[in-house]
């Protein structure tokens, strides 16, 4: 068993490769080996969303991912989010909000929002609180989230 | 705390007989790992204690799901967001989708298989009750060659299945319904709609001809202490015809066929009146099919 495997990844459009323990967490190669501590460690359990990354286009819970289950794959983390230098529009939505209170489960907020108006332009109120589900706000700040994903939706906050 | 990275070894077969091979020549060594929504928590908690890691997750024999004509096949890999994206699963088995929905949250749903539902085998798991009602088969294989087990026989007793160390489960059949009508239940019964393990799980699958229940299978989760058929339930309502049924009779055979406890998440009392409950909800749906 070779104490470290070779890990070829798209991180956020650009190609990496680190080196990591075979059984390392993708969560830790993200903020370790790769650097981006936008990437939040909330329960470790799968439970909270805060280490919500995209991986092949689907939001995963970074701590449950085994790094070598991510060989080759196109990873987007909140870094990924803004296009040379300008926010995206769920970001800018986040901010025009202020749908980020103490900020820990902001990342995640962000990308599961992102999939969600990835996969459903323009949802319900009931659709926005599904996509969101899997994400804790421990400051319980859900009605501005819910307002900026709104916002951020097509058709923006007529809806 | 963690487990220790240092004391964990994951092996990746390339193949599903390099997988059968060394499970073979090693039996007991290996821990399966899939989408790894299980493993990993216990991995994380400090818990793991069969750091020896089978990845099967690059094993494309194992995924995909296939229409038999009288029954759909799934890959043991298929994700709970497969199933939530497959129109005959939707068409089929309504409440293997309600399953996929209830259980953990879409980034759990991304990842997480029905054959790890099925092999890390929770009482509480979500999918489990609705492959009861609906008469599932699985396909175990090893070197040894393959073998069909009825799906309500392959759980022993908590945690204990009927898989040798050599065996993997390959894949989850499910039969389609018969002629007549049908009827589709699934009810869970959690803290919240997301991320909450089932306090109560009820599913049921139904169906009608010439006026009379011709068939009916009720799979419950965290009633006992593995995923189980109610079978004097089902005996109550064996024949029976919807518009009559003996709904009360049934509620006093669940009694018997549940055996609830004490846990962090609920009281064996609060589950017995919850059961009956739902059931009791279940057969006034079931009841008013011909009204």
């Amino acid at each position: 068993m070779p104490d470290s495997i070779s890990l070829t990844l798209k991180v956020n459009g650009l190609e990496r490769t680190v080196e990591a323990h075979p059984f390392a967490r993708l969560l830790d190669v993200i903020r370790e080996q790769l650097g981006l501590t936008g990437t939040k460690e909330g329960c470790g359990e799968g439970e909270c969303g805060a280490c919500t990354v995209l991986l092949d286009g689907r939001v995963v819970n970074s701590c449950l991912v085994p790094a070598a289950q991510a060989q080759g794959a196109e990873l987007v983390t909140v870094e990924g989010l803004e296009q040379d230098g300008e926010l995206s529009k769920v970001q800018s939505a986040f901010l025009n909000h202020n749908a980020a209170q103490c900020g820990f489960c902001t990342p995640g907020m962000l990308l599961a929002a992102t999939d969600l108006l990835g996969r459903c332009p323009s949802p319900r109120d009931g659709e926005v609180r599904a996509g969101l589900a899997g994400n804790l706000c421990r400051c319980t700040g859900y009605v501005k989230i819910i307002d900026a994903v709104r916002e951020a939706a097509e058709g923006g906050a007529a809806r | 705390m963690r487990g220790y990275l240092s004391e964990c070894r994951l092996t990746i077969p390339a193949t599903l007989d390099e997988a059968l091979g060394l499970l073979a020549r090693e039996p007991g060594t290996w821990t399966p790992l899939a989408g790894g929504t299980d493993l990993m928590v216990l991995f994380n908690a400090g818990r793991l204690q069969a750091a020896n890691l089978m990845d099967l997750s690059g094993l494309s024999v194992l995924r995909g799901i296939q229409d038999h004509g009288d029954a759909l096949s799934f890959g043991a890999l298929t994700t709970y967001t497969e199933l939530r994206e497959a129109p005959a699963v939707h068409r089929h088995f309504p409440n293997l989708i309600r399953s996929a929905r209830a259980t953990g949250a879409l980034a759990i749903q991304n990842r997480g298989t029905l054959g790890g539902n099925i092999s890390n085998a929770s009482p509480a798991a979500d999918t489990p009750p609705s492959l009861l009602a609906y008469g599932a088969e699985l396909e175990l294989v090893s070197a040894r060659g393959a073998r069909r087990v009825a799906y309500e026989a392959f759980h022993l007793g908590y945690k204990r299945l009927d898989l040798a160390p050599d065996e993997l489960v390959a894949r989850i059949r499910v039969p389609k319904s018969g002629a007549g009508r049908t009827f589709h239940f699934f009810r869970k019964v959690g803290t919240r709609q997301a991320q909450a393990i089932a306090k109560v799980c009820l599913a049921a699958y139904g169906r009608v001809q010439d006026g009379v229940l011709a068939e009916f299978r009720l799979g419950l989760g965290s009633l006992a202490p593995v995923p189980a058929r109610a079978r004097r339930v089902e005996a109550v309502l064996a024949g029976a015809r919807p518009g009559a049924l003996p709904i009360a009779e049934a509620q006093a055979a669940l009694a018997e066929d549940i055996s609830p406890i004490d846990d962090i998440r609920a009281s064996a009392r609060y589950r017995s009146v919850v059961a009956r409950n739902v059931l009791g909800q279940l057969l006034r749906e079931l009841d008013m099919i011909i009204k």
